[in-house]
């Protein structure tokens, strides 16, 4: 599935679509990075765009590009939409987001080392030690222990909105096991195939080397007792998950083993698979299972899908998980108000991206606010996932309004409140013609010696109209994201000279 | 290779194979059926189906008569036989799920085909004018999803874990069906016209009654066909063939895994070796039913052995 937490993902932000900044026409006339765009809409027209999008989906079908649902009736193997016009972005405004998220995954990742040793920053009193310590996503199974290099969150998918041209948000961090990197890749490989002379007219900056730079990223993460080449594998819950696609995907592109619990064994501390050469020792495990199921030894006695002793071996120095249990603490969304201070506490500087206003119902002052505009606010759980307890406000009853304001008031510290923002829009094929959809934007941020961003990401759109909601499973669809190199680009690619 | 990607690949290649199997047998069996009366009774085709298939206890604890339709039911579509038809095509296909980047497309292509195919049929396969067509379509998917396997795996792990579950439920196919028919070969029953069918039925089943006149140029005699199906190498369903294979896979195996042997390779080259330098009257002399229950039980050893060295790492 695109997005979330392996989970699934919404975004619940309304706004009136009147509002709404539009990428590529704001301002008048066409912005520039679209203008090749606008072009090709007008050379080819609405048609050839949608016999584009009947090649496109034939191309994810024979590929096999589905994501699982089980247990829903239906196709349990289901397609995501593609939307064939891209999402684009001029290389200054992928530049300054790129020095941004490379702030904040920094910074994330030196809160972990912090909480789970020495709390510099709770002593500080910048984050209610309450909020950390008895959050359900603090592991206490991980202090006084730090992985190699300091690293919790190896891979990781900020969440950003845009309300204006120079207007980014960061409506939510994925510090856990965050999906969707595979529909980044195979876009813009089907763009590349639909679109050949589009593509070659754009300076067009590549991500098809994100699995090299996934395996480089797991790679420095060996542990200290890793000996030689690094042994790197994927661990799934197994083919009922849905995105097990993608976990075979990145394994395939990497040249790693994709493998699942009973695939692995550990003795005397050390993390084997089951291969029939013998046992063959892993080092790097890039784990897509939840902190829960890792290993019943430690955490749920139940689990039948995790490896029993993992952890040990892991506190042992004898095998690195990505990302490290507990790295939910970062991403819990009772945190997620303090990440710009955690920016400034821990590298002293102005954090580059904003974050949502949030109001922790928690504390009084907000809780007052908050009851007063339920009705121009979005109201979700604190923790949880899913789009459980979500109240809407400018979408919402009266009744409804009550009923939150009674389970606010009954157990505030669940729940927190944002304002609603008006979420930009980018021309997308919707039924029959083209019309303004919201879209927001998944980059991947690879963590290991050296942070690492491929350009660009993964954006979601939401394809009904005036929806907010790009989850895949409501109805969302991607788009391929551009990010165009400076300079003009050039007017046809390059060919072989001949005679002379 | 990971032993969980070699355990699929084995009994992906195993099911597929025994789903073809069941519908040759029961091809064979409609024929007869079709011909008892004409014989003058005395077939009692489906209860020699039910056994040769090793699914006469699963059925008899489920039902109190052996009659055409439930036994037909029975090994074609019922869900509480774990080798019916349907149930092999289902778990061919979830083997083949669970490591589908092992599969190539066509391979893949095949298998999910047959599956969603088989789950449109599966109400209806079973009518008695739909049964043949039914049959015929099981037997020809199995022949299309081999050929795909045999014409684009790349020749690694992948491919030799799935030939080597091919070959040795191919092996054990041909001594159940040898084995159900011995009484027609080499007891009591053997002469007249009811066996002579039953030869026939038999040659028939593993596609072998042309093959048995290109090689011995004669009539049908018992011995020579115990001898075509136990020790011929040109006949591909043959325990000699089919072992052959098995001893050579587990060879390649062995290399290509830095030269690991166990008692699986042993027992192969032991059975190999015994039918490579068999002959057909001793056989006979020392009763054909002890040496196929002897094949059997040696196969079903052989598979264990495979499995514990190399599919349970």
């Amino acid at each position: 599935m695109v997005g979330g937490r392996e989970s699934g993902f919404r975004i619940n932000h309304v706004n009136e679509s009147r509002r709404a900044f539009d990428e590529m026409h704001a301002g008048g006339g066409v912005r520039p990075a679209y203008a090749g765009i606008e072009a090709w809409l007008k050379a080819h027209g609405l048609e050839a765009l949608a016999a584009k999008r009947a090649e496109a989906e034939a191309l994810f079908r024979r590929v096999g590009i589905t994501f699982a649902v089980y247990g829903e009736g239906g196709d349990p193997e289901r397609l995501i939409p593609f939307d064939v016009i891209p999402r684009i972005l001029a290389r200054q405004e992928w530049d300054r987001l790129a020095r941004g998220l490379t702030q904040r995954v920094k910074a994330l990742n030196m809160f972990m080392a912090d909480v789970y040793s020495k709390r510099e920053i709770l002593r500080a009193g910048l984050i209610p030690p309450s909020l950390v310590l008895q959050n359900e996503a603090f592991r206490p199974e991980m202090q006084g222990f730090t992985p190699p290099g300091g690293v919790y969150t190896h891979i990781s998918g900020i969440d950003l909105v845009r309300t204006g041209p120079d207007d980014f948000y960061v409506l939510e961090d994925n510090c856990r096991t965050p999906s969707g990197v595979s529909y980044m890749l195979e876009n813009r490989e089907a763009m590349l195939r639909l679109f050949p002379q589009l593509c070659a007219g754009h300076r067009l900056m590549p991500v098809g080397h994100y699995p090299e730079e996934l395996l480089e990223t797991l790679k420095e993460a060996a542990p200290p007792n890793c000996q030689g080449e690094p042994c790197v594998a994927i661990l799934t819950p197994g083919h009922y998950n849905s995105a097990y696609y993608e976990h075979c995907f990145l394994a395939d592109e990497m040249g790693v083993e994709v493998v699942e619990g009973f695939d692995l064994f550990v003795e005397d501390a050390v993390v084997y698979m089951r291969t029939t050469a013998g046992p063959k020792r892993v080092d790097v495990l890039y784990r897509r299972l939840d902190d829960d199921y890792i290993d019943p030894l430690v955490f749920r006695p139940d689990s039948m899908l995790g490896v029993p002793g993992i952890f040990a071996a892991y506190r042992a120095g004898n095998i690195t998980l990505a990302n490290a249990p507990g790295a939910g603490i970062a991403d819990d969304k009772a945190i997620y108000p303090f990440v710009p201070d955690m920016i400034r506490f821990y590298l002293d500087e102005a954090p580059l991206l904003q974050n949502v206003p949030t109001y922790l119902c928690e504390r009084e002052s907000d809780r007052a606010y908050v009851l007063e505009h339920l009705h121009e606010l979005v109201v979700k759980l604190a923790r949880g996932s899913g789009g459980y307890g979500m109240l809407i406000g400018p979408h919402s009853t009266a009744e409804q309004r009550e009923e939150f304001a009674r389970r606010i008031k009954a157990r505030p510290a669940d729940y927190i409140a944002q304002p609603t923002l008006a979420l930009s829009t980018v021309p997308t094929l919707a039924g029959s013609g083209i019309a303004p959809r919201h879209v927001d934007l998944r980059p991947y941020i690879l963590t290991g010696k050296d942070v690492r961003i491929v350009p660009g990401g993964l954006t979601r759109v939401a394809l009904r109209e005036g929806s907010l909601v790009v989850n895949s499973s409501q109805g969302g669809g991607t788009k391929d994201t551009w990010v165009l190199d400076d300079g003009p680009a050039p007017t046809q690619s390059q060919s072989q000279k001949m005679g002379g | 290779m990971l032993s969980r990607t070699a355990d699929s690949l084995y009994w992906m290649g195993r099911y597929v194979e025994r789903a073809g199997n069941l519908a040759r047998g029961m091809q064979v069996a409609l024929r007869m059926a079709g011909l008892a009366s004409s014989l003058g009774g005395g077939v009692d085709e489906w209860r020699t189906l039910l056994v040769a298939a090793g699914a006469e206890p699963g059925f008899l604890a489920k039902h109190k008569e052996v009659t055409p339709e439930a036994v037909i039911r029975w090994l074609a579509l019922d869900a509480d036989n774990p080798s019916s038809i349907a149930n092999c095509i289902e778990a061919a296909r979830g083997n083949g799920r669970a490591v589908r980047t092992a599969l190539t497309v066509d391979m893949w292509e095949a298998l999910n085909d047959t599956w969603r195919e088989m789950r449109a049929q599966a109400p209806t396969a079973a009518e008695p004018d739909r049964l043949p067509q039914f049959l015929e379509w099981v037997r020809a998917r199995t022949l299309l999803f081999n050929g795909a396997a045999a014409d684009t795996m790349l020749r690694n792990d992948g491919w030799r874990f799935t030939h080597l579950g091919v070959m040795l439920e191919r092996a054990d196919n041909t001594a159940r069906l040898l084995d159900a028919k011995h009484e027609t070969i080499s007891g009591e029953g053997s002469e007249g016209a009811v066996a002579y069918a039953q030869w026939q039925a038999l040659l028939r089943s593993v596609s072998a009654l042309r093959s048995y006149q290109w090689i011995y140029h004669t009539r049908l005699q018992p011995k020579l066909v115990a001898d075509l199906l136990i020790l011929r190498p040109e006949l591909p369903r043959s325990l000699l063939s089919c072992h052959s294979r098995v001893e050579q896979v587990l060879d390649r195996i062995a290399e290509s895994n830095g030269g690991r042997r166990g008692e699986a390779h042993r027992l192969a080259g032991e059975i190999h070796a015994r039918l490579r330098y068999g002959r057909i009257e001793e056989i006979m002399e020392g009763g054909l039913h002890a040496f196929l229950t002897q094949a059997i039980n040696r196969n079903i050893d052989l598979g264990r052995e495979i499995t514990a060295f190399y599919l349970h790492g």
